[in-house]
């Protein structure tokens, strides 16, 4: 079996408010250096009776279509063996 | 000369919130026919408007919109757009429309972070559309909001496009009908509150006109969107006539 793992984060030129949020709470926390935070997405998708290659396809059809907007989003994913 | 009552399809999704609002206009305010689609029929029922209506369809997981999406019913509603039916998305509905790609761009989170829900002002920028024509040009209606994901995105050529096309219908303003950043409840690009395809007969749009209907809850101006939608639907029925005898009966036919 395989599994994709998935990242999904806000396109550059996308505002993102959640991680602006987080990045003031993370100033008022008193950890200093922070540039900047960006939120996204994590999703795991598992894969049986697919090859390896059939994985990668199978996984970069499903984020076009269905799991990133590319209008704002961009995505990149890990596919490895699982038990 | 009888008037066929037009027929509104309401779709329903698991999630729709404002769907019994819009049929409550449809079928008591205005007088009309309407019937609920449920989201996995692939039968439009022969309705000649669709509305996809407000509330927060499977849950908004993923993104708002997303899923919905990939309905039965959604097949359906694009063929139906396709042939130049109306179809009018309000709120979710509006999610869903750019989701499915019947409209450019995306509805990000409000740059408040908030969730929105209050009386806005929109100006009605384009009144030659079949959701507008009983507007003026710049005429301001007043309109509730409520949303967390309203702040309208396109690339900029998408939206010059909008602006050259006359597809931008609705801009947020100042009661004076000015385009100012105060009266922007979400952060949208250029204050866009409604947008329509360019054949211009896909209109998505945040505020909620249905819930600006009856007089009963203060403001009537949502209504005049209603209004609009029937007469470009009555204005474009083909009049049937039949011989009764010697005489010949002027009948309302099918749109």
């Amino acid at each position: 079996m395989f599994r994709a793992t998935i990242q999904i984060t806000l396109r550059p030129s996308i505002l993102d408010p959640q991680g602006k949020a987080v990045a003031h709470a993370v100033a008022s926390l008193g950890v200093a250096g922070v540039k900047d935070v960006r939120m996204g997405k994590h999703v795991e998708v598992t894969f049986d009776g697919l090859t390896e290659e059939q994985a990668r396809g199978a996984t970069e059809e499903i984020c076009k279509k269905l799991l990133a907007n590319p209008v704002m989003e961009d995505f990149r994913f890990n596919v490895e063996r699982v038990a | 000369m009888t008037q066929t009552p037009v027929r509104f399809g309401v779709v329903v999704f698991p999630g729709s919130n404002c769907d019994h609002d819009a049929y409550y206009v449809c079928r008591k305010l205005l007088g009309q026919d309407a019937v609920f689609l449920w989201h996995k029929t692939a039968d439009l029922r022969g309705v000649d408007v669709v509305i996809l209506p407000g509330g927060f369809s499977y849950g908004d997981y993923l993104r708002c919109g997303a899923i919905a999406r990939f309905s039965p019913v959604m097949k359906e509603v694009t063929r139906f757009a396709a042939q130049g039916g109306l179809v009018l998305g309000i709120c979710n509905g509006f999610q869903i429309l750019v989701e499915a790609g019947l409209l450019p761009g995306v509805l990000l989170r409000n740059s408040s972070l908030r969730f929105a829900c209050r009386y806005v002002n929109i100006r009605v920028e384009n009144p030659f559309t079949p959701f507008t024509g009983e507007c003026a040009k710049n005429e301001v209606l007043s309109i509730p909001i409520a949303h967390g994901d309203g702040n309208y995105f396109a690339d900029a050529d998408t939206v010059r496009r909008l602006e050259e096309n006359g597809q931008i219908v609705f801009r947020y303003c100042s009661p004076e009908g000015e385009i100012t950043p105060e009266s922007n409840p979400n952060g949208s690009l250029g204050n866009i509150a409604g947008i329509m395809n360019e054949r211009g007969n896909v209109l998505g749009m945040m505020p909620h006109p249905e819930r600006a209907s009856d007089a009963v809850l203060g403001h009537t101006d949502g209504r005049k969107i209603f209004a609009s939608i029937l007469e470009h639907v009555f204005s474009r029925t083909i009049p049937q006539l039949r011989e009764e005898g010697d005489t010949v009966v002027v009948e309302q036919g099918r749109r």
